[in-house]
């Protein structure tokens, strides 16, 4: 009797499990879909702030940027995506000798977003950007210059703090 | 109503007095219209499931399915038959040719056979003699053959324990498949399916039937879901254990024999679920509101058909992508240890409420 007892309760507990199974994955049917219809949706979709899109490197308005052309991220990459074209100039007012960046190449198509680069820059000049379009008809377009046309470097005020590398 | 047999009559009329056919010649032309037309019938209806099957499984999963081709996606099973009828039909070394091309054709006949049985509406309704649901059940269950054959005839373990597993399944359920059926035979007292349509013209049987008939229609629902190889019961394909069970050795043409045979026999499945306990093309009639049940007359009985069977096949998907696949042994003990014992008693129930009431 017992067992009969058991059996029928397993019964009827399996059809309870059974219709809670069902009512879970209705609720989810009926569920608005928030899928994102990529073409469809270009340029009003955001991608979230920490997505690693293409290294970019960080300009002002006065178009200067803070590289020091250290190398660092350049020794840090481990693909040698980064290539730091670099001169030698002389100070006019003090006469010391000090480099400046020409150039600086990132080839996308080497790339893995590790974030060493970024992570590693003393100066914080280079940042991630979120875009993700990088199809190009040829695999010489994928070497970007980082550096805008005619930039500089920042002029930096004396007693900056010195910020943690995280 | 609008009874389709005006239609099939003048045909036949046409046949025979306006052309002067004899009879021989008059059956010949008219069993080949019956039989093209459901073929386009099956085919439409194969490539309507498979769009229905992909949306409905992506909403259940919180996505969208397919959207490309064409709007919302509407032509992709086209698309899809495109390519597998592309694509090259890969023979296989050290296997039994005859046996293997033959399979696909036993999957696909014993569905369109049994898919002939059914009453599409009123008036449409190919094949029906005095012992239609025996003949339903057996026709439905030869697809059972090639199954077999094909996991046998591709000489590979995967296909091989796909089909046994599908022969343990299919002939385990089978019972209370057709247990489930006996107890509305019971209730209608007869075998014919055009009788078992008209005796639910004032109420489905569903509901006429009280809680024997509804135990019924849960076990037929569970019971054919199991033979169609699919959702928790689809051990004989369990892509993570045996690839694609019995057809992994398969490709083009005959894979798509295979997938579009599975596809019609959930259709099949829910149609007879439909027709048996839900009344077929009946409209819904409630006695004693006649001004309702004057209203419902007027939808179509193919309607009536389609959507009650829609009604069922979405019910199978629901079911489908709800549940984990069972182990074997739960599967064989779910059978004989709940649903037959079930449906028995259920069976003894309706026999009892027929003769007391
Ligand atoms: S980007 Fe940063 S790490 Fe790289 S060279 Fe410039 S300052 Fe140095
Ligand atoms: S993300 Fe990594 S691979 Fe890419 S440039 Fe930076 S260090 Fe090199």
């Amino acid at each position: 009797m017992k067992s009969f007892c058991n059996y029928i309760k397993s019964i009827v507990l399996g059809i309870w499990n059974l219709l809670l199974g069902m009512k879970i994955t209705m609720l989810n049917f009926l569920r608005p879909k928030i899928t994102e219809q990529y073409p469809e949706n270009r340029g009003k979709q955001v991608m979230f702030e920490r997505f690693r899109g293409s290294l970019t490197m960080v300009h002002n308005d006065k178009n200067e940027h803070g590289c020091t052309a250290c190398g660092i991220c350049q020794m840090n990459c481990p693909n040698g995506t980064i290539k730091i074209v670099s001169s030698m100039i002389e100070d006019a007012e003090t006469g010391k000798k000090k480099k400046v960046l020409d150039k600086y190449l990132y080839d996308i198509g080497t790339c893995i977003f590790c974030d060493m680069c970024v992570s590693s820059c003393p100066q914080q000049a280079i940042a991630w950007s979120t875009e993700f379009e990088h199809a190009v008809f040829n695999r010489s377009k994928l070497v970007k210059q980082l550096n805008n046309e005619g930039s500089t470097l920042k002029v930096k005020e004396k007693s900056a703090p010195k910020t943690e590398v995280a | 109503m609008f009874d389709f047999s005006v239609v099939t009559t003048w045909i036949d009329e046409l046949l025979r007095v306006t052309l002067g056919l004899n009879n021989f010649w008059t059956l010949f032309i008219e069993f080949i219209l019956i039989g093209v037309v459901l073929l386009a019938v099956y085919a439409i209806i194969a490539l309507i499931l498979i769009y229905v099957e992909r949306k409905i499984c992506a909403f259940f999963q919180c996505r969208i399915g397919p959207n490309r081709v064409g709007k919302w996606g509407l032509i992709q099973p086209i698309a899809d038959m495109i390519k597998i009828l592309l694509k090259e039909i890969i023979t296989l070394k050290n296997n039994d040719k005859f046996l293997f091309y033959l399979a696909p054709f036993f999957v696909i006949v014993g569905s369109i056979l049994t898919f002939a049985a059914l009453p599409f509406g009123l008036g449409l309704h190919a094949v029906d003699f005095n012992v239609g649901i025996v003949y339903i059940l057996a026709v439905s269950s030869l697809g059972i053959i090639g199954i077999l054959l094909a996991g046998w005839s591709s000489n590979n373990k995967y296909t091989l324990i796909g089909a046994m597993r599908s022969g343990s399944q299919l002939v385990s359920y089978e019972l209370s498949a057709a247990l489930s059926l006996m107890t509305i035979v019971v209730m209608a007292g007869s075998m014919q399916i055009s009788t078992i349509v008209e005796e639910q013209s004032d109420m489905w049987f569903i509901f006429k039937g009280n809680i024997p008939a509804i135990v019924a229609f849960v076990i037929y629902m569970i019971a054919g879901h199991a033979e169609t190889n699919r959702g928790p019961f689809d051990l004989p394909e369990a892509e993570s254990e045996l690839t694609a069970g019995y057809h992994t050795e398969y490709s083009g043409i005959s894979f798509g024999l295979f997938y579009v045979a599975e596809y019609l026999n959930l259709f099949i499945t829910s149609a007879i679920a439909a027709t048996v306990f839900l009344g077929g093309w009946m409209p819904l009639h409630i006695p004693g509101l006649d001004g309702f049940n004057a209203v419902m007359d007027y939808i179509p009985s193919v309607i009536w058909f389609f959507g009650k069977a829609a009604f069922c096949v979405f019910l199978q998907m629901w079911v489908r992508w709800t549940f984990p696949r069972l182990r074997i042994d739960q599967l064989l003990k779910f059978e004989w240890k709940i649903l037959m014992p079930i449906a028995l008693v259920n069976l003894l129930v309706m026999a009892v409420c027929v003769v007391v009431f």
